[in-house]
């Protein structure tokens, strides 16, 4: 019993820590309607900005927290505004293999600044030890995961139903000649969509380093498993996402503990599940 | 027609001499481009015909791969044998993955294609005790034919050669034929050959099993070749890279792929000499192909041909104006 609540929690944290990198990916689906193959790059630039930050230069986890995110979400700005915006006329995909050609260059620039070995980083002193909640020992910083996982969803939530932005965003996911009709600068709403994905890969990169650690094509193994998410959530949705990331995480989790040679196996396979019977994804709205 | 014949004839012959011209490094080279050709060819068939970018397709490459590993291993190391056994098998995985794909389409087609061809990487993987796992498949006999044995590089440039010109040939007819027709008509609106009365699923399927075949055609002519397979070989990259140079080389027409894979596999080998950095030149170079020529190398030679043929029309009328 004890195992298997030690396993939940794990599989939970997973998930969560699968949903922030996948939501960016999401929200930038959903309204740009650009399936972003270099998302897994933002990602492992978070990683190993955390890395240098840490471990090179500050010291400091929580500023690693801080600027990581920032610098990603400069890339993002740069990519968006260089690569992404003369090419919206060439259709959704010639910006997929653009963005598939971009996570190409950026494997590779990781690898000539930061080498091909494999790093990592520790957790801050505060959140490295171990509580016990109903009598059992849990990893702070899984519990820590969970709860930024559920606060960034609950953030996500009341900005897309509550506000006005959120409005226009919802719009925008429905009809974008339309909501540019009425007045939206809409490219303006594409480049800052763009880069709050950016941010939440990076902050994904930071928060998972610790976890999921930092090695060369890490980006490749977590843009398929975002990619996974996303599909089995349904594209475009952030409550598809959110449910499908922790159905993800928890099977990963048991599979790899129960029978371990057969977990990405059972992970590709509940997929192709879930496309068979529900093929736009589990909350999903019809969109190719 | 008869142009085409003759343009083929003189490749052939072209082809057939490089190995009493080339040093055996280009020869490698050459095997190496004429093998990933196949492969590009036989994804060209799904996203430049039928109009459906598969994302998966080392799976089927890989199926073959292994398939001509374990068989010559195992089995006989008989051409034939290892041949036919690695395009069946290869079919057989690409009906049941197709069955699935069939029922999706536009993203979720690329994304089911890359999840299946992930399952089938973690297969190969994970069942070490059958594929060698991470380490891969070594010691693998050379393919022989009776009692001849394709021993050297050059009995296996002439293999791959072959076999290449014979499916380049055979899909040209197809492209041709009534079926290769339809094919193009579902790239191009689905909903109207469907109204027509064809039944576009049943003829996707048939394009995707074809596919599935040859890529595990191709995967077999890498074993032979290399006379080693390895996982990385069936990773989702190689997919990318397959699809990089279908696009670099122009979808949708026969040379496209063909001159893709010469680029791409030279490229690699050109800039892995200098610097170990050789994703990012192919990925640069991709981008720049994505943004400015959408048609690829073939689409840059049609479009110069276009403007010589005008500029030389246009010089022609200037000279008749001049003379009237």
């Amino acid at each position: 019993m004890d195992i298997i609540g030690a396993q939940l929690v794990n599989g939970v944290s997973y998930g969560l820590l699968l949903f922030i990198i996948t939501c960016g990916l999401s929200l930038v689906f959903g309204i740009l309607g650009v399936l972003n193959l270099a998302h897994g790059s933002l990602y492992m630039f978070g990683a190993y900005l955390a890395y240098s930050l840490t471990v090179t230069y500050t010291q400091s986890f929580w500023i690693a927290l801080l600027v990581a995110p920032i610098v990603v979400a400069l890339i993002a700005l740069v990519v968006e505004r260089t690569l992404l915006r003369p090419t919206y006329h060439l259709g959704h995909l010639s910006q997929v293999l653009l963005t598939f050609g971009l996570a190409y260059v950026f494997h590779d620039i990781a690898k000539f600044v930061w080498g091909s070995n494999v790093l990592s980083i520790t957790v801050p002193p505060i959140f490295s030890g171990s509580t016990s909640i109903f009598g059992q020992t849990f990893p702070v910083y899984r519990l820590i995961v969970i709860i930024v996982g559920i606060a960034i969803a609950v953030m996500l939530w009341l900005i897309q139903d509550k506000t006005r932005w959120g409005a226009i965003i919802r719009a925008g996911l429905s009809d974008k000649e339309m909501i540019g009709a009425l007045g939206v600068n809409i490219k303006l709403v594409f480049t800052v969509v763009f880069v709050i994905g950016g941010v939440l890969a990076g902050f994904g990169g930071v928060v998972a380093a610790p976890i999921l650690g930092i090695y060369p094509s890490m980006e490749f193994q977590t843009l398929i498993l975002a990619l996974v998410v996303l599909v089995i959530g349904g594209l475009g949705s952030i409550a598809g996402t959110l449910v499908a990331s922790v159905l993800v995480g928890v099977v990963e989790t048991f599979s790899r503990f129960l029978f371990p040679e057969l977990s990405m196996f059972l992970i590709f396979g509940l997929m192709a599940i879930v496309l068979v019977f529900k093929p736009n994804g589990l909350l999903g709205k019809k969109v190719a | 027609m008869k142009r085409t014949l003759l343009q083929f004839l003189v490749a052939i012959v072209a082809l057939a001499i490089a190995p009493f011209v080339l040093s055996l490094f280009h020869l490698n080279l050459l095997s190496e481009i004429l093998i990933l050709a196949i492969f590009a060819l036989s994804l060209n068939v799904l996203v430049g015909f039928t109009g459906l970018v598969s994302l998966g397709h080392a799976a089927f490459f890989g199926v073959g791969a292994y398939t001509a590993g374990l068989v010559a291993q195992n089995l006989s190391s008989n051409l034939l044998v290892t041949l036919g056994l690695a395009i069946i098998l290869s079919m057989v995985v690409a009906a049941v993955i197709g069955a699935f794909c069939m029922k999706v389409s536009g993203f979720y087609f690329l994304m089911l294609t890359l999840a299946f061809s992930q399952m089938i990487y973690s297969f190969i993987y994970q069942s070490t005790n059958l594929t060698g796992g991470s380490n891969g498949l070594s010691g693998i006999p050379r393919a022989s034919l009776g009692a001849f044995q394709f021993s050297n590089a050059v009995y296996i440039f002439y293999l791959v050669l072959g076999v290449f010109f014979i499916t380049y040939a055979c899909l040209r007819i197809i492209v041709k034929s009534p079926f290769g027709q339809v094919l193009v008509g579902i790239r191009e609106n689905e909903t109207r050959v469907k109204s027509m009365g064809y039944n576009t699923n049943l003829y996707k399927y048939t394009a995707f099993v074809l596919a599935g075949g040859l890529g595990g055609l191709a995967g077999s002519l890498y074993t032979y070749f290399n006379g080693f397979i390895a996982p990385s070989d069936v990773y989702w990259t190689m997919s990318g890279a397959v699809l990089i140079m279908v696009l670099i080389g122009g979808a949708g027409t026969m040379l496209g792929p063909v001159l893709g894979a010469a680029l791409i596999v030279s490229l690699e080998t050109i800039v892995s000499s200098y610097t170990d950095l050789w994703m990012l030149i192919v990925g640069a170079v991709f981008i720049i192909f994505v943004i400015f020529f959408p048609k690829g190398i073939v689409g840059i030679g049609q479009s110069l041909y276009q403007k010589f043929k005008s500029n030389k029309q246009q010089s022609y009328e200037r000279k008749q104006s001049r003379v009237a």
